[in-house]
């Protein structure tokens, strides 16, 4: 990844934050948030891969972190591994695959709720698990199924789809 | 070096070229690279945590965490300010779509409470009564021989035929077979019918009612029976040479012969005088009385029972 993509990374999540610690996390539909840092992790994840994934996941989550004075890294290790996660996926089932952006928001959503609560969990702090993986989540993921798409466009122009250059090898023998 | 093989597809039958392998190194270190950052990243995420988690609000990591949020705080004011308007308009919509849902909410919990307020009513209504009941049962004119028992009215008349009602208490509380119900205002009827727990009480309107009555300021006795209308009541038998007046009180006489006696006893008030005449033919007086009590609302009565047994007949 030359510095010009870095740079449009590095801002791509830095306003996603933004957005999403002010606007977005006030934006309740039927106790549903949308999560623009998510998505714009999963877009620049299966546009640039794994690692770019990581890195960009780390960086939005412990800046979330940050302003919300959370835990610090709580918030960057679950958006890191995601981040990990929706590349690797990109690098290899996923690529080329028409559905593969609504696949990784459900599966990513669905994580990163669990991951969430789980490290709430045992950071102990007060979660109710219903809130948070039912009512909250049904919410979300809906709500991240309809901002996704306007948010991968904007990742998609910003961030030019590669040739293959890590295309995984065995992947492609078999598909 | 490297072979450049060819083989046959099996579905197609024709020869394909394979591609030149990669040179293994390149893919491990590839591999090898992703999964390094990817461990570092976990560890330094790890380390934050825990560092975060075990420091005290003052320390190093939470005041750089601070200054850090403070640097952006201004950003986030930015952001707030210009889709503000954005929100507002948003949470405008929202609101006009929960109106309708709210308004039928609010409707629910409207007679909901007109609900409670006329259980409120009710009770306190209940509550007045009973307490009027209990001064009458404390009242020097209160038969001495009875205890009074508080009851509920649970059913009462279905039609103008019957003239009955169903009190909250049977045997089990002590009540009697023919026991005497009364209110403050004054005699209500007597119990006919009992079960364990409740009781079925003949009103003195009721046509089979009959109730031996004397006039409280002359003495004058009579028969007190169910009127020719609604919950008009008569004092018959009453001789023509008796002194009846107009606003007399009349009571229960609560005679008692040998040993016999009255069902109910003596001094029960049961209503005043209203009309006194009399026909040249007639054998007796035509008196009517006019009850206090309210035969058609009774909510709560006391039931009469008796510290002595009842009077049997021989």
């Amino acid at each position: 990844m030359n510095a010009a993509d870095s740079g449009i990374v590095a801002a791509l999540v830095f306003v996603a934050v933004l957005l999403q610690a002010t606007v977005f996390a006030s934006f309740d539909v039927l106790g549903g948030t949308p999560d623009v840092l998510l998505l714009v992790l999963i877009g620049v994840a299966l546009l640039r891969g794994s690692v770019t994934g990581a890195v960009a996941g780390f960086g939005g989550g412990l800046l979330l972190d940050v302003i919300t004075l959370d835990t610090l890294g709580l918030t960057a290790l679950i958006l890191a591994l995601t981040g990990y996660w929706t590349g690797r996926y990109g690098e290899t089932t996923g690529r080329g695959r028409s559905h593969a952006a609504i696949l990784a928001v459900l599966v990513a959503a669905i994580l990163v709720a669990l991951a969430g609560f789980f490290l709430h969990f045992l950071l102990g702090e007060e979660v109710s698990a219903r809130r948070a993986l039912v009512e909250a989540m049904l919410a979300g993921l809906g709500l991240n199924l309809i901002f996704g798409a306007p948010v991968f466009a904007l990742c998609r122009s910003l961030l030019r789809p590669r040739a293959g250059s890590e295309r995984a090898v065995e992947v492609r023998l078999l598909g | 070096m490297q072979r450049n093989r060819t083989a046959k597809s099996a579905v197609l039958g024709i020869p394909v070229r394979r591609p030149a392998s990669r040179p293994f190194t390149s893919r491990t270190s590839s591999a090898l690279r992703r999964r390094i950052v990817l461990g570092l990243l976990v560890l330094a995420a790890l380390v934050l945590i825990t560092i975060s988690f075990r420091e005290t609000e003052g320390g190093p990591l939470h005041s750089v965490q601070g200054a850090v949020a403070g640097l952006l705080q201004p950003l986030e004011v930015a952001v707030n300010r210009v889709a503000r308007p954005f929100e507002d308009a948003y949470d405008w919509t929202t609101g006009l779509f929960d109106a309708r849902s709210e308004a039928e909410t609010l409707r629910r919990e409207n007679a909901l409470l007109q609900q409670q307020v006329i259980q409120n009513e009710s009770a306190l209504q209940e509550n007045v009564d009973l307490k009027r009941l209990l001064e009458y049962a404390s009242a020097p004119s209160f038969p001495a021989d009875y205890r009074p028992l508080a009851a509920e009215v649970i059913a009462r008349p279905t039609s103008a035929f019957e003239q009955e009602i169903v009190v909250s208490v049977g045997s089990a509380d002590g009540v009697q077979q023919n026991a005497p119900v009364v209110t403050r205002e004054g005699l209500v009827g007597q119990v006919t019918i009992l079960n364990e727990h409740a009781a079925r009480v003949r009103l003195l309107t009721d046509e089979q009612s009959a109730v031996s009555a004397v006039d409280l300021r002359t003495d004058a006795g009579g028969i007190v029976r169910h009127g020719q209308a609604g919950d008009a009541l008569v004092l018959d038998r009453v001789r023509k040479d008796a002194v009846v007046s107009v606003g007399d009180e009349i009571i229960t006489a609560g005679w008692r012969s040998g040993q016999l006696a009255s069902l109910y006893p003596k001094g029960i008030t049961i209503g005043r005088v209203t009309y006194v005449g009399q026909l040249d033919t007639d054998l007796y007086q035509q008196v009517q009385i006019r009850s206090d009590v309210d035969f058609s609302s009774l909510d709560s009565v006391l039931v009469l029972v008796g510290r002595k047994p009842a009077p049997r007949l021989p």
